[in-house]
């Protein structure tokens, strides 16, 4: 029984950075609707800094200062980071922001290497809290005792600071209604740069006071960004009580879980948080969204389709592409087969995105089905290349029939939870059922058959696919089924009103693009001769999200671009430096800021100037964003 | 004069919704802005306090150039907004959506307390603990309005103030709007009803699509029955 007990007091001492960084991140997004994807990013930063602090300041002030001091610093990045890059880009779509923060966690995870090293670092010991109390012959750290008193008076700080201040006031009225506050007289730049620094100034503070429990090292940002996500979906965005009681109930099912159920202790989480999703989407102390935003596809122009002069264009371009065994050798081939096949990969998430409106965050679930899917019909059924190749996609399918089933039920950012939350479901089976997946060694060995085997045969293979899967996705584009698609996009219940089944629409498109990920997954495994847990794991569903915004959401095709764009830069980055994060990161972020509409985007938007040069009075065309708000 | 719009034109996206508007109020004046639904009303206001992006012409409040400024220091020179839709903080109680309005007090414009608002609108006053989410439709707009007056603006733009509410409710409006004006506080209302306007309103402005059509006093527009029956729905 003691044993349990101290096994809770453990959950509720995880619960307590947990709880920090979750309740920052969920402020952040109540009134700047940013997703902050580099709030893991703060987190580590604040641990790396807190830990050279309090190497250097003695005593117990010196480590308590240090401690704070780092929250602090920390803040300060963060107000320089909101004002320089994010006050830029409040006006663009949601995913916009996403993808700016995504990179600047990219740069951060070079940075904190370049300057701390690549080695885990192990810190001070809190004083005054090094010792142990004996429970019934249990060991617990009172440094424990500590964060689990923290959690409920940070919490009691933060209710005060909303409740009884005007500056927590004019947070809630603006997490309502921001042009409203600003009508009143009030200034939105500084709210909002309060707001952030202040939410930075708690996932910093989490990460500094982790450093008595645990290494800091450079990958603690994606593991708590994730969990982080989990707590501020169950427990409601935008709501602090739901983010405490959420990083209590996570903290608890992970301390817990590996008890009672180890074989999936790792989608445990994410089981409670599908389940919540699906029961209660707004979260456990959530409020239902009034309005959904508009969020990617209003677009000034209107999509139309190719003009012959494009198509020919297009099929040059092709051709162009099929005599690169010509001249190239085979490590070229296999660099041109993996951005063939991760053009599929992405064209399949652009088509749910652009024209579905639907952003997953979980695509590579799907992408990775298709590779499982070969792999185990080569190696366990044996069947032949072609066979696998027709069969293996039909798991990714099945898998976003199931999932879809229940994403499309929500919308916005509660359904790219919910995918995120599907695609790491998927990822801890392929890790944990090691009988059946190999777990972390993944399956080796899947070979082409011979009439593919050769780079060449394969590249052509992999283009002609990949040619093939984008005419079809444009021409549904452009089909009855794509009308009623971008239709349930533009106005969910406009649509329902003139008789369109957006839920089955919505589940359609989910279903054609799991489907076509699961071909280029497919592929995948063949290139690599080899599938692992990592193939579907959430980089890579990163990556599909970075090269569709890349290419640009507003268009028909851009994803194709994008890919190629993205994945030959990340290969050449990779082979040329060891910073290529850092040199990514920053593409990412400097693409954002000087081409919010991604890079096919502003190639059109060029176009379109260029048509409209000769009557003045264009100034509409270049603020299209704006009048989308 | 207080304020003086001219040549404003403004656009949604690819729509031209205001065509040259120009209108001036005085010093404690009630103005009125006439017309139809989607004649350009609300878009005018959201105009001159700097809520439409793309628009044109010159605004100036107090012998000051606002048409550049962004909409919190427009607001902040005493230049008050009461949307159309209310928009009040359903999440906040009476008093915390007040709390969002409190500025400063200026110098040349009535400062209004809390006391003095609840005074002007009894309603409130014995609901000061209720979320705004959970008040009825007359309420929110007399809270929408003691709001706009607790940043003491010297000019108050009231978009439709009289909408959807009961014929009692807008008789206290139509008090509470003459108390403003005894008390200093210049004010343009955008009004679709003619005789609500007619009760406290020294001159009008006709609009339709987007152009000011006539200007005058009431009684010149009461002269003129046909710009009357032509431009507004009885």
């Amino acid at each position: 029984m003691a044993f349990y007990v101290v096994q809770f007091l453990t959950g509720l001492a995880s619960a307590a950075s947990l709880f920090l960084v979750a309740s920052g991140l969920s402020i952040i997004f109540g009134v700047t609707r940013i997703v902050n994807f580099a709030h893991g990013a703060f987190y580590m930063i604040g641990a790396y800094i807190a830990f050279s602090l309090t190497e250097r300041l003695s005593g117990a002030f010196g480590f308590w200062g240090g401690i704070l001091l780092a929250a602090l610093a920390v803040a300060v990045i963060g107000v320089i980071v909101e004002m320089v890059l994010l006050r830029r880009i409040y006006h663009a779509p949601e995913l916009f922001q996403l993808l700016a923060t995504f990179g600047l966690t990219l740069m951060v995870e070079d940075l904190v290497v370049l300057i701390w090293g690549p080695d885990d670092l192990v810190g001070r010991r809190a004083p005054g809290f090094r010792g142990a109390i004996d429970f019934f012959g249990q060991n617990v750290p009172t440094y424990d005792l500590f964060l689990i008193v923290l959690g409920p008076v940070v919490l009691g700080i933060l209710w005060l600071l909303f409740q009884r201040t005007r500056w927590g006031v004019l947070v809630r009225a603006a997490t309502q209604d921001r042009d409203m506050v600003a009508a009143l007289g009030v200034n939105q730049k500084w709210l909002f740069t309060s707001v952030f620094a202040v939410g930075v100034f708690l996932a910093a503070l989490g990460g500094a006071l982790q450093i008595p429990r645990d290494a800091v090292h450079h990958a603690m940002d994606l593991r708590i960004i994730v969990e982080v996500f989990v707590v501020v979906v169950i427990g409601g965005l935008g709501s602090i009580v739901g983010a405490f009681v959420a990083a209590v109930l996570v903290s608890e099912l992970n301390a817990f879980g590996i008890l009672i159920f180890p074989k999936i202790s790792i989608i445990l989480v994410f089981l409670v948080m599908a389940v919540v999703l699906i029961v209660r989407p707004w979260g456990l102390f959530g409020k239902p969204e009034a309005a959904a935003r508009k969020t990617p596809g209003l677009t000034v122009n209107p999509w139309r389709p190719l003009t012959s002069n494009e198509r020919l264009m297009a099929l040059a371009a092709l051709v162009v592409a099929a005599t690169l065994p010509l001249f190239a050798g085979n490590y070229l081939l296999t660099v041109g087969s993996e951005i063939a096949i991760f053009v599929i990969f992405a064209v399949s998430l652009h088509f749910l995105m652009s024209v579905g409106g639907l952003a997953s965050f979980g695509h590579a679930a799907y992408f990775g089905l298709g590779a499982y899917g070969i792999a185990f019909l080569a190696k366990m059924a044996g069947l032949p290349m072609i066979v696998c190749l027709l069969l293996g996609p039909l798991l990714g399918c099945m898998g976003a029939a199931v999932f879809g089933f229940f994403a499309v039920q929500l919308s916005g950012v509660y359904f790219a939870m919910l995918t995120l939350a599907f695609a790491q479901i998927v990822w801890s089976i392929a890790f944990q059922w090691v009988e059946v997946t190999g777990g972390d060694n993944g399956i080796l060995g899947l070979w082409p058959s011979s009439w593919a085997a050769s780079p060449s045969h394969f590249y052509w293979l992999a283009l002609g696919v990949a040619a093939l899967v984008t005419v079809a996705l444009r021409a549904m584009v452009f089909s009855p089924f794509g009308y009623a698609l971008r239709a349930t996009r533009d106005s969910l219940l406009r649509s329902e009103a003139i008789g369109i089944d957006a839920k089955r629409i919505q589940w359609t498109a989910f279903v054609i693009a799991g489907t076509t990920a699961g071909i280029g997954g497919a592929l995948f495994a063949y290139l690599k001769g080899s599938v692992f847990p990592d193939n579907l794991g959430i980089s890579l569903s990163v990556d599909a999200l970075v090269m569709v915004l890349l290419g640009g959401v507003e268009t028909v095709s851009g994803a194709v671009i994008g890919a190629i764009v993205y994945k030959a830069l990340n290969i050449w980055l990779v082979s040329q430096t060891d910073l290529s994060k850092l040199v990514l990161g920053g593409f990412i972020v400097l693409i954002v800021v000087v081409f919010p509409k991604g890079i096919v985007g502003m190639l059109e938007m060029l176009a379109q100037r260029r048509r409209k040069a000769s009557p003045p009075g264009s100034p509409l065309l270049a603020k299209p964003i704006e009048s989308a708000e | 004069m207080k304020l003086t719009v001219q040549d404003l034109n403004s656009h949604y996206g690819p729509a031209h919704i205001l065509f040259d508007v120009g209108f001036e109020v005085g010093e404690g004046e009630v103005v009125a802005l006439l017309g139809r639904n989607g004649a350009g009303k609300s878009t005018t206001f959201r105009s001159i306090v700097g809520l439409v992006a793309q628009r044109s012409g010159r605004i100036t409040f107090e012998g000051k150039d606002v048409s550049a400024k962004p909409t919190h220091e427009i607001v902040r020179e005493g230049l008050g907004y009461v949307p159309e839709e209310r928009r009040i903080f359903t999440d906040l109680t009476v008093e915390e959506n007040l709390e969002v309005g409190r500025q400063p007090r200026r110098p040349n414009a009535p400062h209004w307390t809390r006391e003095k608002l609840f005074a002007l609108f009894p309603n409130l006053g014995e609901m000061k603990n209720r979320p705004g989410g959970r008040m009825s439709g007359g309420e929110q707009q007399m809270l929408t309005i003691a709001r706009t007056l607790m940043g003491n603006p010297s000019l108050v733009l009231l978009d439709e103030p009289s909408e959807g509410l009961s014929p009692k409710i807008v008789e206290q409006m139509v008090d509470a709007i003459l108390t403003m004006k005894k008390e200093g506080v210049s004010i343009v209302v955008s009004e679709q009803n003619l005789h609500f306007a007619r009760l406290i309103s020294d001159r009008a402005y006709i609009i339709e699509r987007g152009r000011i059509c006539f200007g005058g006093t009431m009684a010149e527009l009461d002269a003129r029955p046909d710009i009357r029956d032509a431009h507004l729905s009885l």
